[in-house]
């Protein structure tokens, strides 16, 4: 065997494979920004077959001018109080012990002139046509963050876990089927607690 | 020591491939510059309101977009200044949603037209009143389920 003199070359013919994996590598894991945002179910257009009765206290009216002021059930409130307001309503649980709309789990006020239980507590949601859209997010926003709120309690207190960690983990592509499956019952269950009932009367216009 | 030593004979030298790497980077950044996220260009300004209870919008091939916003420069001229809802390139009235959602609906495959969602883009200072047509037109149509597509935020920076 002859040496070679001097230092030996590098080989660099597997540079290109290695380029390669980069590009591959990067074609493969680069994904385009994913969007986020509110979900929401509107109502269907054909009216339901019987007129269903709502009591007047299961209802919390909240109204948006098209200055972007709050009037929830009658009072004119900040948006920042919106969130705890909601709360209060739909955690009250007024129905009394022994009644079918008893609700064990609320830790509300019980106070009779307020909603029943959070199954047949309604946030019913009026906006002007000129609302700012960024106002009714914002309102759609500190809604959904009561619901998720109030539902974060009750998962940390069944299950020891957030519901919105549970939610996203069920609903992420990635977790195994079993997991999904046994998550699933847990998700029902805590939304079933609190089902939201969020309606959109249509607009008004003056 | 003669620099010009004769090669030993019968071999062919070997191709250097030294410079394939600098082809594939070239290529490589041939593509990462020329490559465009095509998504339809928008001729309206989206600034996306803030919010925190956001859900990802998982599975682009089930989204179905509308935005709505104040026509850019270019078309103010032509659209006036107040907000107008773009349905892909072009502008659109909101008695043309319902077709439209119609028509992207029947473009995907079976299995998935129920399941689509339809996601509202919406400037931040658009009125509701456009947005209560479009969703009396998605409610025609029953796309029922909407996305309010918004960035992760604080929601009460909106008031400002």
């Amino acid at each position: 065997m002859a040496r070679r003199a001097g230092a030996p070359e590098v080989n660099a013919g597997s540079m290109a494979d290695i380029a390669f994996l980069l590009l591959i590598f990067f074609l493969v894991t680069t994904t385009i920004e994913t969007d986020a945002g509110l979900d929401r179910m509107l109502p269907p257009i054909e009216p339901p077959d019987q007129d269903v009765v709502i009591k007047q206290k299961n209802i919390f009216q909240v109204n948006i001018n098209k200055n972007g002021q709050l009037l929830a059930d009658d009072q004119l409130i900040e948006i920042s109080d919106l969130r705890e307001k909601a709360m209060a309503f739909l955690d009250n649980g007024g129905a009394p012990q022994g009644s079918p709309d008893y609700c064990s789990y609320c830790k509300g006020a019980r106070d009779a002139s307020s909603s029943d239980s959070p199954g047949k507590a309604i946030i019913s949601l009026k906006n002007d046509r000129e609302t700012k859209y960024s106002t009714y997010i914002t309102v759609q926003n500190e809604l959904v963050g009561a619901y998720n709120d109030l539902r974060d309690r009750e998962a940390q207190r069944l299950y020891g876990k957030n519901f919105v960690d549970m939610e996203a983990e069920y609903l992420n592509p990635e977790t195994s089927d079993e997991t999904k499956e046994e998550l699933k019952e847990k998700v029902k269950r805590i939304q079933d607690l609190f089902p939201q009932k969020l309606s959109e009367a249509e607009t008004t216009t003056n | 020591m003669s620099k010009f030593a004769k090669k030993k004979d019968g071999e062919v030298p070997a191709v250097s491939t030294a410079s394939l790497p600098d082809i594939v980077f070239m290529l490589l950044f041939f593509f990462m510059t020329v490559t465009v996220m095509k998504d339809s260009s928008l001729k309206v300004e989206n600034v996306l309101p803030n919010a925190n209870e956001v859900k990802k919008l998982e599975k682009k091939d089930r989204v179905i977009y509308i935005y709505v916003g104040k026509p850019t420069k270019e078309y103010e001229r032509v659209y006036g200044t107040e907000p107008q809802i773009q349905l892909n390139d072009k502008f659109a009235k909101p008695s043309e949603v319902g077709d439209y959602i119609l028509m992207e609906r029947a473009k995907k495959p079976q299995e998935l037209q129920n399941v689509l969602t339809t996601a509202l883009k919406v400037d931040k200072n658009a009125s509701m009143g456009l947005i209560s047509d479009i969703k009396q037109e998605l409610r025609k149509v029953n796309a029922l389920k909407v996305n309010y597509t918004t960035y992760e935020g604080d929601a009460f920076r909106n008031l400002q």
